[in-house]
């Protein structure tokens, strides 16, 4: 597991525009080309290879499944702002401002009164 | 010596210059009040004609993430950008460029080593909105250098209430020996209760009204005993799991003193308490 390569995804993804796009429109590709090509990048010479996803990880990504992440202990920001990018608008178009964020908030009803999963790396 | 004038702690609320200047028939119903509140606010600083800005936030994963992260860390630049492309895609917060004084941040970044906090430091820092914010609501006009501090209240394991309060002294102090006979105001936003990325975001209230008024009513009287007594890092995720920003109204506290506040006002809105408060010193920092 690497909670920190899942927070590293979320993180490049949401501060760049041509990612942000990739990312909405074909999960499964992009999220394969980030782990061969972004994710490793420490500068425009130097890579890593300490981090990978595990297959759940991966398929959370894949989903852009945000409750996933979120028990995974994904970083509330991080895991909030990248998928406001992708899905406020239409949400919002459809159904009133904060629509989506209200959504996401009710998906993870489960988790109210409880401790929630660590984001601690 | 420099003379501190004013200490201004508030939230930053990232929507308020959407929620105030998109067409009024589009924005929420409390957008008149606020601007009100925020302009009445702007007046407690304008009024002590500062020189310099000392201003303490907490980058959110905009400059500073996993793999180097500090506690606390100060801008030394002469000049700083600000507003990530992410800020200005999700809260419309335009870019700016703010002003450095590197003379006061080497000394401030010397006097906080001397005094034991292992700042790191940075000498190309872009400012995000927790910086940004007061901008736009205390001095719109951006025409004052500012020595920027950043805090983690965001990555855990993070710093007791108390180091944040010792800090807020060891600023003041810093603040106060600065040979320099500029009037220096010190600007920190944080949060009270809130939530992001869980089930109590974005409801009606802040995720805990409770803490929120608690919270008010210390700051208002400067109780800090108070304060240490009854926050830790684990109420304060009780009470919602960005709450964490209170650190910074409780370093702000360190640097006005354990004194009541000379202005304090707050907004109920939608998924926050947004509040303000203003200390002008009545002491030397110990």
């Amino acid at each position: 597991m690497s909670k920190y390569y899942v927070n590293k995804f979320l993180f490049t993804v949401d501060r760049d525009p041509e990612y942000l796009k990739r990312y909405a429109e074909d999960p499964r590709t992009f999220v394969a080309t980030w782990e061969q090509s972004i994710g490793p990048k420490l500068n425009d010479a130097e890579i890593s290879t300490v981090h990978s996803f595990t297959p759940e990880e991966r398929q959370a990504l894949v989903n852009h499944d945000y409750v996933a992440l979120f028990e995974m202990g994904a970083h509330f920001f991080l895991n909030l702002t990248i998928f406001i990018g992708i899905y406020d608008e239409p949400y919002m178009a459809k159904d009133g401002p904060l629509a989506f964020q209200k959504e996401f908030a009710r998906k993870l009803e489960h988790w109210k009164g409880k401790d929630y999963p660590s984001v601690e790396t | 010596m420099a003379e501190l004038v004013a200490t201004l702690a508030s939230t930053h609320h990232p929507f308020y210059l959407k929620a105030t200047t998109m067409p009024v028939e589009q924005q929420m119903p409390q957008a008149p009040e606020w601007k009100r509140k925020v302009e009445s606010y702007r007046e407690t600083l304008a009024k002590t004609k500062p020189d310099i800005l000392v201003m303490i936030g907490s980058d959110h994963f905009h400059q500073i993430f996993l793999d180097n992260c500090p506690q606390f860390l100060i801008g030394k630049a002469e000049a700083y950008d600000a507003t990530f492309y992410n800020e200005e895609r999700e809260f419309g917060i335009p870019k700016y460029l703010l002003q450095g004084d590197p003379q006061m941040s080497g000394f401030m970044h010397q006097h906080l080593m001397d005094q034991n906090f292992d700042f790191a430091f940075s000498n190309e820092l872009k400012i995000d909105h927790s910086i940004i914010c007061p901008i736009i609501t205390v001095r719109p006009q951006n025409d004052l250098p500012v020595v920027p501090i950043y805090t983690n209240i965001f990555a855990p394991p993070l710093h007791s209430p108390k180091r944040f309060y010792d800090l807020g002294r060891a600023i003041r102090k810093a603040i106060d020996d600065y040979p320099s006979d500029k009037r220096v105001a010190a600007i920190g936003t944080g949060h009270l209760s809130l939530e992001l990325g869980g089930p109590r975001q974005f409801m009606e209230t802040g995720p805990d009204p409770d803490f929120d008024h608690q919270a008010i009513d210390w700051l208002r009287t400067g109780n800090i005993d108070a304060i240490l007594e009854n926050v830790s890092l684990e109420s304060m995720e009780k009470s919602g799991n960005a709450t964490h920003g209170f650190l910074n109204f409780i370093l702000m506290l360190g640097v006005a003193g354990p004194e009541a506040a000379d202005y304090v006002d707050n907004l109920d809105l939608f998924h926050t308490m947004e509040a303000y408060f203003t200390w002008y010193p009545k002491e030397q920092a110990a």
